[in-house]
C-alpha cells in the first residue's frame, strides 16, 4: 500500500430539545447517567450497576458493575453546571479502556425557556480511534478496517 | 455485519470502483475526478455520496473545494456505529429527563 494522507472523520453532532429546565437536564445527564445509560452498553463483567461522572474537572468517568468492580471510561475535562460538560471518552474499538486514547464528548445545555432546554452534543477527535487501532491492532482493524476492506476489494477487482 | 453489505454494494458499480481506485491513489476533488471518468460531474457527486455512506471515502473542505480521500484506518464503519450508539443513548437520556418530576 502507498502512504495515504490522514483524513479526519467528521465529529458526531446531535442537537435536540428536552422538555425540562437547564439544571435538570444537566443533572440527569451527569449525576443521573446511571439511571438512563443503556444496560446493553455495559463494560463491566457483572453488568452495569451505575455510571459515575465526578462533579469536577479532573474527575473520573467510570462504570460500577453489579459486583462492585469499576471500569474507567474517561475523565471529566470541563464541569460547568448547568451549561456545559466535556468528558474524555477513552474506550477503544475493542471496548477496552485505553489511557492513551483521547476522544472528547461535549454537551452544551442552552435554556430556551424555563421548561425547555436545547442540548448540543458532540463526540469529536474520532480520528484518534485510528491511531489507537494501529497501536493495538483492534478487532475493528481486522474486521471492518482497511485490511478487511482491501480483501473484499481485491475479490471484486479479481472478477474484473 | 451490515456495513459490509454497504461496502459491497458501493463497490459493485464499475464507475464507483473506478472512482474509489482513483481516490485511493491520491486525494482529489469532484472536478478532478469528473475530468477522468466518462460521467458527468453531478453523477460523480452521486457516486461519491454512496462511497461516503459506506465509509469508503471521506471529504474535507479546503477553502471552497471539497477534497475526497480514503480513510486509511477504515474509521467510517466505526463512526457510523458510534453515531447510532449516541442516538440510542441520547434518546434514553431524553426519556429520563422528561419522565421524572421536577425536583
Amino acid at each position: 500500500m502507498n502512504e495515504h494522507p490522514q483524513i479526519k472523520p467528521a465529529p458526531i453532532v446531535k442537537r435536540f430539545t428536552v422538555k425540562a429546565g437547564r439544571e435538570r437536564a444537566f443533572d440527569v445527564f451527569s449525576a443521573g447517567m446511571g439511571d438512563w445509560w443503556l444496560k446493553t452498553h455495559s463494560l463491566t463483567k457483572s453488568g452495569a450497576k451505575t455510571v459515575v461522572i465526578e462533579p469536577f474537572a479532573g474527575g473520573r468517568w467510570y462504570e460500577i458493575g453489579n459486583e462492585g468492580e469499576e471500569c474507567d471510561w474517561g475523565r471529566v475535562l470541563v464541569y460547568d453546571r448547568p451549561g456545559r460538560l466535556v468528558l474524555s471518552w477513552q474506550i477503544n474499538g475493542d471496548w477496552v479502556f485505553d489511557p492513551e486514547l483521547l476522544t472528547e464528548v461535549e454537551v452544551v445545555f442552552t435554556a430556551l425557556s424555563e421548561k425547555e432546554t436545547q442540548v448540543d452534543f458532540e463526540h469529536r477527535l474520532i480520528e484518534n480511534f485510528g491511531a489507537a487501532a494501529e497501536r493495538t491492532r483492534t478487532i475493528l482493524e481486522a474486521e471492518g478496517g482497511w485490511t478487511g476492506l482491501l480483501a473484499i476489494y481485491a475479490g471484486f477487482a479479481g472478477r474484473g | 455485519m451490515a456495513y459490509h453489505l454497504k461496502i459491497l454494494q458501493a463497490l459493485a458499480d464499475d464507475t464507483r470502483r473506478d472512482l474509489f481506485e482513483k481516490i485511493a491513489a491520491r486525494p482529489q476533488t469532484v472536478a478532478d475526478l469528473a475530468r477522468v471518468v466518462p460521467v458527468s460531474q453531478p453523477a460523480v457527486s452521486q457516486h461519491l455520496k454512496v462511497l461516503k455512506a459506506a465509509g469508503l471515502v471521506a471529504d474535507r473542505a479546503e477553502g471552497r473545494r471539497r477534497i475526497y480521500a480514503i480513510d486509511p484506518n477504515g474509521l467510517g464503519p466505526l463512526r457510523a456505529w458510534l453515531d447510532q450508539f449516541w442516538d440510542q443513548q441520547l434518546a434514553a437520556f431524553q426519556r429520563a429527563v422528561e419522565e421524572g418530576d421536577e425536583r
